[in-house]
């Protein structure tokens, strides 16, 4: 068994806290990806399981074993780094073998496994080449050889796409997800790609200032993010983050103790209905929140509840991007098809919410910003 | 000539000038076509490159190329023995007897030597405070300062402190109960090895600056990855850092063997003239110098000056040739 566990693990470099209280426990065969922008503290959390960084406090534990005090060499991963970090000096052939030759795995049996995981990725080839002669995408593959070669318990991956191009950033994400099921080797994968870790994770960690926000399967993280960065950083656009105020009306003919009115998330000058399933979850709570609202859950329309002025028209090929400033002054994004008629720029459009309950998703607008309410 | 200087070489201006019927001597541009414009722009911007670096070529003529090249014709005249004579013309004769001259050999031999103590250590030593300094620790920025200061120190305060040193008398070794007789700079076997100390200490300030430029220029990353990879210290140092720093290694032995086969200033502060061939300390700088001005024999000591010019430029292009297949240059 090889699940990796975060117990309240702490890493300050002199005053600067890194990583901040993380618990995290990573299942045996799991791809888990910590997502989070730069200086977020997910490398250095990546770096502790490696031991390239000592942990401040709690404990970091590989299988049943707490690896604290545990030399790199002596854990039993393997790390494939941003910039492959291959060794320059030596041929494909001799970078793949380097981590056998160092386990004094005799030679016969370090050639065939050079040889098997240089079929595995392709590079049979170019075992002779030095890195230096290899394209990014080869010396990408080699690095990913030298980890598998080894047949390690856990797979290090810092954001080792990033320095391919667009497109084979996209092959690569999917070799490295067949790879990683086919192998079923725990691997904890940092990036700051949020299309990569919705593509690749198993689950997603999301990161931010050194702490935890999130963990959850890639669709639960999207549809209920637990709080209003999660909802921001995921999708690309993020979710539209508008601050109200929850108001509760009542009609006129039920206006009776004891009713319920109907509970909507007011602007200056406008106002958001809140369906019944989601007003019934959040009643009680605010009166300062923050709505946010997905740019596919949006749509131009005469009868939409928000005004607002068409900035930017963004065409994407498959779909359109309309960038608007809202009459409460905030920027929100609507998604729609390529299909839908494009508005002009400067044109007074009305935006118009989709009544799944599921497309309203309600914060705390202080520090934090938790998710209010349980349903929806 | 014509010039026709127009700042848009896509559209000439056509020239105005009729091309000269009776082939003037002074119309060599051949004005008219397109082409005059642009040839006449790169012969200013040639002109001006020339102005540019002339006053670099002036100060390298004279002290450099002009003297370099007087040597050679020196080789060719033999001074006689008395002072006021005119040198005569030997042509290629006294080469032969010069470099043959017991002398020569035993000076050459004696450079050999002091190259072979100096260079060495000195890389070793760079190459260990180097990678000792290389540590992210605190108040490491002041070790550097104290490793590299050597650098900036003169041959003349250094051989001082090390003539102090070495003194039989108030010097550092009587301190510590070592009381050699003769005393190391007066004794014939441990004279060289002393200069060789202070040479060494001397280049170590230049040879820890280069070591840890190229210290600085691994990335941690490989380092990390081979740690990770199961390498432990002395492995990740003999087969990452060393083969990535063997350009650098490379580098700072070819400076440092020039460096040593010109060593003259501690000798001279240490041993002086009197001394140095009794005491094998009579290196080829050295003894060019007194060829030069004691023996007053301007001609062999030209001939000494090319064989010193010869066996360093064959020294250079050997350690460029054999070592640099054993060099990795990182991509």
């Amino acid at each position: 068994m090889a699940q990796v566990s975060f117990d309240g693990v702490t890493k300050r470099f002199s005053d600067t806290t890194a990583v901040d209280d993380l618990t995290l426990h990573i299942a045996d065969g799991e791809l888990l990806v910590l997502l989070g922008s730069s200086g977020c503290g997910k490398t250095t959390a990546l770096r502790m399981v490696a031991g390239l960084e000592e942990v401040t406090s709690g404990t970091v534990s590989i299988g049943e074993r707490v690896v604290n005090d545990i030399d790199p060499k002596d854990r039993d991963v393997a790390m494939v780094f941003q910039s492959y970090a291959l060794y320059p000096h030596l041929t494909v052939a001799k970078n793949i073998e380097f981590p056998l030759r160092q386990r004094g795995v005799d030679k016969e049996e370090r050639a065939a496994k050079v040889k098997r995981a240089a079929d595995t990725l392709g590079l049979a080839t170019l075992l002779d080449r030095k890195p230096g002669q290899l394209s990014g995408g080869q010396r990408q593959r080699v690095a990913l050889a030298r980890a598998i070669v080894r047949e390690p318990l856990v797979f290090l991956m810092d954001e080792p796409l990033s320095n391919l191009d667009a497109a084979l950033r996209v092959q690569t994400r999917a070799d490295i997800v067949s790879l990683q099921s086919r192998l079923s080797t725990t691997t904890i994968y940092v990036t700051h790609d949020q299309v990569e870790a919705m593509t690749m994770g198993d689950r997603i960690a999301v990161m931010s200032e050194g702490k935890l926000q999130q963990v959850a399967a890639p669709e639960a993280l999207y549809a209920r993010p637990a709080n209003s960065f999660v909802a921001h950083f995921l999708g690309s656009p993020g979710m539209n983050l508008l601050e109200g105020m929850l108001v509760e009306s009542f009609a006129p003919a039920v206006e009776d103790a004891g009713q319920r009115g109907m509970l909507s998330v007011a602007f200056p000058g406008a106002s958001v209905p809140l369906p019944t399933e989601v007003a019934d979850t959040v009643r009680g709570a605010g009166p300062d929140v923050v709505l946010g609202l997905r740019p596919e859950s949006l749509q131009l329309s005469d009868a939409g509840v928000i005004g607002a002025t068409v900035v930017i028209v963004e065409l994407l090929g498959a779909e359109t991007h309309v960038i608007c400033q809202s009459e409460t002054g905030a920027r929100v994004i609507v998604r729609q098809a390529a299909s839908a008629a494009k508005p002009k720029i400067g044109e007074a459009v009305r935006i118009a919410v989709d009544p799944d309950p599921a497309s309203y998703h309600l914060f705390d607008p202080g520090e934090g910003g938790a998710r209010l309410g349980s349903a929806a | 000539m014509t010039v026709v200087d127009t700042a848009d070489a896509a559209t000439p201006a056509p020239d105005p000038v009729p091309p000269a019927g009776g082939g003037g001597a002074g119309s060599g541009g051949g004005g008219g076509k397109p082409m005059s414009s642009l040839r006449a722009r790169k012969r200013k911007q040639a002109l001006l490159a020339y102005l540019l670096i002339l006053p670099a070529m002036v100060v390298f003529g004279v002290f450099s190329f002009y003297p370099f090249l007087r040597n050679f014709k020196l080789m060719l005249y033999e001074t006689p023995p008395v002072p006021g004579l005119p040198a005569h013309y030997v042509g290629l004769h006294q080469i032969i007897p010069t470099i043959t001259s017991t002398q020569f050999t035993q000076s050459l031999v004696t450079t050999l030597i002091f190259v072979v103590l100096v260079v060495p250590i000195s890389l070793i030593a760079g190459l260990g405070l180097a990678v000792a300094a290389h540590r992210k620790l605190k108040g490491m920025a002041g070790y550097r300062v104290i490793f590299s200061s050597t650098v900036v120190s003169s041959v003349a305060v250094a051989s001082v402190v090390f003539g102090t040193l070495l003194n039989p008398v108030v010097g550092l070794l009587p301190w510590l109960g070592i009381n050699p007789t003769p005393p190391a700079l007066e004794s014939s076997t441990w004279a060289l090895p002393a200069v060789a100390l202070i040479t060494i200490w001397q280049f170590l300030g230049l040879s820890f600056i280069i070591m840890l430029a190229g210290l600085q220029s691994v990335p941690d990353e490989l380092l990390e990855a081979a740690r990770i990879d199961g390498a432990g210290p002395w492995t990740r140092f003999w087969r990452m850092t060393v083969p990535l720093l063997s350009p650098t290694i490379f580098f700072a032995g070819v400076i440092s063997t020039i460096y040593a086969f010109q060593a003259f200033g501690a000798i001279d502060i240490l041993i002086g003239q009197p001394y140095v061939v009794r005491l094998h300390t009579n290196v080829l700088i050295y003894n060019i110098i007194n060829t030069l001005q004691v023996d007053n024999n301007g001609g062999a000591a030209a001939i000494m000056a090319t064989v010193l010019f010869l066996i360093l430029v064959i020294l250079t292009v050997l350690q460029m040739r054999f070592l640099e297949r054993r060099v990795t240059y990182a991509r």
